[in-house]
This record gives structure tokens, C-alpha cells and sequence, in this order.
């Protein structure tokens, strides 16, 4: 990185860490944390997408999609999701491949179970066995935003069919008697007043999963905790940059991140719910006319 | 082959070491549905271990934290909403290898862990080990978490409650003991209820983060996912585990459930806060 760093075992204290923290390898983890705000990016709306669906099941009139609505929460809240990050992704890959394998090879002989393995023919594979390994990193994140998604989706149903409910009925009764619709009140009354509602659980759920990013590193992605645990390990002299287990600074650098991500999570959401509660007729809102009147 | 009952007599005590059981676990095509089972079932003990432990230690220092953080001294408020910030901020996962690191240098600053590994002695060794290092991590964190509910229903303790006990003469310990710290149970009962489940459930993690599964002794989800890696099938292992934390969570559910209708017994029937079934959220 910088001119100095030619030889480092010569360099004077600071030279020597400004190279040290600049190494290719540093800047793996400089990306991993990208990674995690990219996995936070792709999943909250995904996951508020998949809660909007799963809330819309739940107070449907068909007792099928009510039935699916439900079972979906209650399966995903009732287990540590901790076993569904381990098992969705192991699922769908398996899945994913044996579909492909009955579409690509269906003159194969025999079951694609044989004893205690999974085979399927060389072109159902996913990745494909001769793609570039960019490709099955990409792959692997696909299917870790899948679990997030699936997991924390279920999460946010619940939290914004409660947030559904919580929207007084004399609204809804007001918008049928001025001759709404039962999708026009839903889309006019309801859909903007719930939000108020919901914030209060949905930023408890963004806290939870930016806090249930560090998983990632179960799925096998090369996150901020693998590259922490990487680069601390004790290096011999046979690197470049030699020195003695420095894990425990590296794992303290996790936990500050983190830390200041909650934080500035914190700050943002509280500015949200100031400026939803605008106008809203709740003890917030109230609140805000009540000041804005003095 | 073997039956159910030779499964049974190797497994269900596995967990607790080698000693307990069958010296190794069950491999590749020799594994039936019934080692599955126990197996897991065997880890359980150390999910209960740790979710037991963590909570009635740590049930005594959130109560000590959530009057340290609502007392006017701030030299009391301030290291006690610290210590809750860091452990309610930070992911549990994270807490967990920062304190395996942290205790593996216990000995010795600066120390190779490889020497570690071939176990150096010393008496601050066995703090490295899961069932104390990881255990200490599960108890400040649940204790940060639980003081932030306490914290919250003391501050909601009915003026006209602390008012009576005045009236009534009662000051100091016998004003807590009497009036403030049951209503303040009674109060945070249903989210503390909550807390024991998302306890339970992170004790699921143990085993995934640092701290080693010292001779394959593991807790139910590190058997479940040894048993899917061996057959590459994760549609056994895991749905059994997944039943097995469902049973734990109503259990939970049930006594604390118990301990509600106590606290609430001076109550009018409608009056009392029901509990519900509300649980995981991970952390």
C-alpha cells in the first residue's frame, strides 16, 4: 500500500502497523464488513416483503391461506432460528439440485439417496463443479439471504399482523361508510396508519438481525468473523508481518463495530418514529400537536 | 443394526462424557433414527445446564443491576447502564469468542495457544473450557437483558403502591422487600418469561462459536448437526432438535406460567396478566 512497506520487518512502530492494517488480507476484512451490510441491505426488505405476505395470509378469508400464514410464524418462532440458518440452506441446496437433476439427467439409474450420500449427475450440480469460485461465494450468500429472509420474514408477519390489528376498527368503519372498498380502505386507511404502529416491533427486529449477521460465518461465508479469527491467529516468522495471538483485539474490534452499528440504529430509528407519529392518533402524536400548538 | 435399547444405554448419557456411554458416536451408514434420538435428546442436558445456571444466577445480578441503573448515584447508574449497553448492544455470538480469547490469556498475556491446546496446566485453564467460559458469557448476557426488563417495571411501579407503603410506615429493606420487588416481578413476569425462552434458545449457539466440544461432548444442536453432516440428510436431525426445543419452551412456559398465577393471586381473575406464547427472538 504504501511506499515504506517494502520491508517491514525494519519499519519503526507506526510505519509498521500503517502497512500491517493495509495488507491484502486486511482488506478482505474491510470487505467482509461490507458483506454484512450487504446482507442487511438485501434482507430487511426482503424479510418486510415475505412479513407483509405472511400478515396479509393470516387475516385472509381463505381458511388455506390462513392455515399456511400461521404455521409459517409459529414454525419459524417457536425453534432457535439458529437451527434454521443450518437447515434452510442445506435444504434448498439439496432441493435446488435434485430438481435440476430430474429435469437435466432423466435417464439416470437409481435414487439420488445411495446409503448416507446425495448424488446427482454432474450437470445438476449448483454450482456447476467447473465454474469459477466467485460463483459459488455467490451462491453461498444467495442461500444465507434466503434463511435470513425466510427467518426473519416470519418475525415481521407477526409483528406487523399485530401492527394490522392494532389499527383502531372506527377507521376502517369510517372508510366503508364514505364507500370504500374493502382493498381501497385497506390500501388508503390501514396501510398508512400501521406503519405507527409496527415501528416500535420492527426496529426491535432490524436490532436483532443486524446483531444475527455474525451467523453468516455458520453458512460457511467468509465474514467478519472468519477473516477476525484469520488474521489474529498467531503468525510465525515465516510472514511478513509476524505476532503473537492478536484475536482478542480483533474480536474487540467486532464487538465495537457492532456496537456502534446498534447505536447508530438506535439514533436513526428514534428520528423515524418521531416523524412517523406525526399527525397520528396516538399519545406520540398528541404529544407533537400539543408542542407544536404551545 | 443395533436396537433401540442398545441406543438408548450408549447415547442418552453421551453427552456427558465418554464415560457415560459409548466411547464413540455412531458413523456413516451405522446410524439409526433411534441414535438420532437419544443422541440429541442427550444433549439436551447441557442446554438445561446452561439455560438453568445462567438464569437463577443471573436472575440475582439483573435484579442488583436494574436498581444500580435506576438509582440517583451516578456512579452506581452509570457502570450499571454500561454494562447493559455492552451486552444488549453487541451480538451474543461475538460475546462468545471475545471471551474464549479473552479467558485464554488468563495465564498469560501474550501466550501461543497451540501450548494452550496441549493444556499448559495452570488453574485458569478450565475457564476455557464451554461449560464455565461459556457459561459465565450466557449469565452476563442474560443478567444485561433481564436487568433492562427489571429496569423497565421499576420504573413503572404504581405511584399510589409506593405511596401506600409509606402511609403504611414501611422504609427501607422492608419496603423493598414487601412492595417494591414483588410488584416489580409481577410487572416484568411475562417479558422475563420471554427472556428465559430466547435464553434457552441461545444456548443453541455454545457449540457453534469458540468454545471446542471438548471429546464430542455437545449440546443437542451439535449433535444435530454432526448427525446431518455424517448422512447428509437434514431433514431427520434437525426437525428432532427442533421438536425437542419446542417442548423445552412450553415447559418454561408452563412454570413461569405457575410462578405468574402466584404472583398475581391478590388480583381480580380478569385483572391478571396472561402470559403468551411469544418466544424467540435471537440476539
Amino acid at each position: 500500500m504504501f511506499t515504506f512497506c517494502t520491508d517491514p520487518s525494519v519499519l519503526p512502530q507506526w510505519q509498521w502497523f500503517a502497512c500491517y492494517l493495509t495488507t491484502n488480507t486486511h482488506f478482505a476484512l474491510y470487505r467482509s464488513v461490507l458483506v454484512v451490510l450487504l446482507l442487511l441491505a438485501l434482507v430487511a426488505p426482503l424479510a418486510l416483503g415475505l412479513g407483509m405476505l405472511g400478515a396479509l395470509a393470516m387475516r385472509s378469508g381463505s381458511f388455506l391461506l390462513r392455515g399456511i400464514g400461521t404455521v409459517y410464524v409459529s414454525m419459524v418462532r417457536g425453534v432457535p432460528d439458529i437451527i434454521f440458518f443450518l437447515f434452510v440452506p442445506f435444504a434448498i441446496d439439496q432441493l435446488v439440485e435434485y430438481i435440476l437433476h430430474r429435469l437435466r439427467c432423466p435417464d439416470w439409474e437409481g435414487s439420488v439417496w445411495r446409503g448416507n450420500d446425495f448424488v446427482v449427475c454432474a450437470e445438476a450440480k449448483v454450482p456447476l463443479s467447473t465454474s469459477p469460485a466467485w460463483v459459488h461465494d455467490l451462491w453461498g450468500f444467495t442461500l444465507a439471504v434466503v434463511a435470513f429472509a425466510i427467518v426473519f420474514g416470519a418475525f415481521a408477519a407477526n409483528t406487523l399482523h399485530g401492527a394490522m390489528t392494532a389499527v383502531p376498527k372506527a377507521q376502517i368503519e369510517t372508510a366503508e361508510a364514505y364507500g370504500m372498498t374493502r382493498p381501497q380502505a385497506f390500501r388508503r386507511v390501514l396501510m398508512p396508519q400501521m406503519w405507527v404502529y409496527a415501528l416500535p416491533g420492527l426496529s426491535n427486529l432490524w436490532m436483532i438481525l443486524t446483531k444475527a449477521t455474525p451467523l453468516l460465518f455458520l453458512l460457511g461465508i467468509q465474514d467478519i468473523v472468519f477473516w477476525a479469527r484469520e488474521l489474529g491467529g498467531a503468525k510465525t516468522s515465516l510472514f511478513a508481518y509476524p505476532h503473537a495471538d492478536w484475536r482478542v483485539w480483533y474480536f474487540l474490534g467486532v464487538l465495537v463495530f457492532y456496537l456502534a452499528l446498534t447505536w447508530i440504529s438506535q439514533k436513526v430509528l428514534d428520528r423515524v418514529m418521531i416523524r412517523l407519529s406525526r399527525g397520528q392518533a396516538t399519545a406520540a402524536g398528541e404529544a407533537q400537536r400539543r408542542a407544536a400548538r404551545a | 443394526m443395533r436396537s433401540c435399547g442398545e441406543s438408548f444405554e450408549g447415547l442418552i448419557l453421551r453427552a456427558l462424557g465418554r464415560e457415560y456411554g459409548d466411547r464413540l458416536l455412531p458413523r456413516g451408514l451405522d446410524i439409526t433414527l433411534c441414535d438420532q434420538v437419544f443422541l440429541i435428546a442427550s444433549g439436551l442436558l447441557w442446554n438445561l445446564y446452561y439455560a438453568l445456571l445462567a438464569l437463577s444466577v443471573g436472575f440475582l445480578l439483573a435484579t442488583a443491576l436494574a436498581f444500580a441503573k435506576a438509582s440517583p448515584l451516578g456512579w452506581l447508574r452509570r457502570p450499571a447502564a454500561g454494562f447493559i449497553f455492552l451486552f444488549r448492544g453487541s451480538p451474543l455470538f461475538i460475546q462468545f469468542f471475545f471471551a474464549y480469547e479473552a479467558l485464554s490469556l488468563l495465564p498469560r498475556t501474550g501466550i501461543e495457544v497451540n501450548l494452550l491446546l496441549v493444556s499448559i496446566t495452570v488453574e485458569t485453564q478450565w475457564m476455557t473450557r464451554a461449560w464455565a467460559g461459556a457459561l459465565l458469557v450466557l449469565l452476563l448476557n442474560t443478567a444485561a437483558y433481564s436487568a433492562e426488563i427489571f429496569h423497565g417495571a421499576l420504573q413503572s411501579i404504581p405511584k399510589g403502591d409506593l405511596e401506600a407503603a409509606d402511609a403504611y410506615g414501611l422504609s427501607g429493606f422492608a419496603r423493598f422487600r414487601r412492595v417494591i420487588w414483588p410488584t416489580m416481578l409481577r410487572l416484568a413476569w411475562p417479558s422475563y418469561t420471554n427472556e428465559a425462552i430466547f435464553l434457552l434458545h441461545a444456548t443453541a449457539l455454545v457449540y457453534f462459536s469458540a468454545f471446542p466440544a471438548w471429546q464430542q461432548m455437545g449440546d443437542a444442536l451439535y449433535y444435530a448437526r454432526y448427525f446431518a453432516d455424517q448422512t447428509f440428510n437434514p431433514f431427520v436431525a434437525y426437525p428432532i432438535a427442533g421438536a425437542y426445543f419446542v417442548l423445552l419452551t412450553l415447559l418454561i412456559i408452563f412454570c413461569f406460567g405457575l410462578v405468574n398465577r402466584r404472583l398475581n393471586r391478590h388480583l381480580p381473575r380478569e385483572a391478571r396478566a396472561r402470559l403468551r406464547f411469544r418466544p424467540q427472538y435471537i440476539r
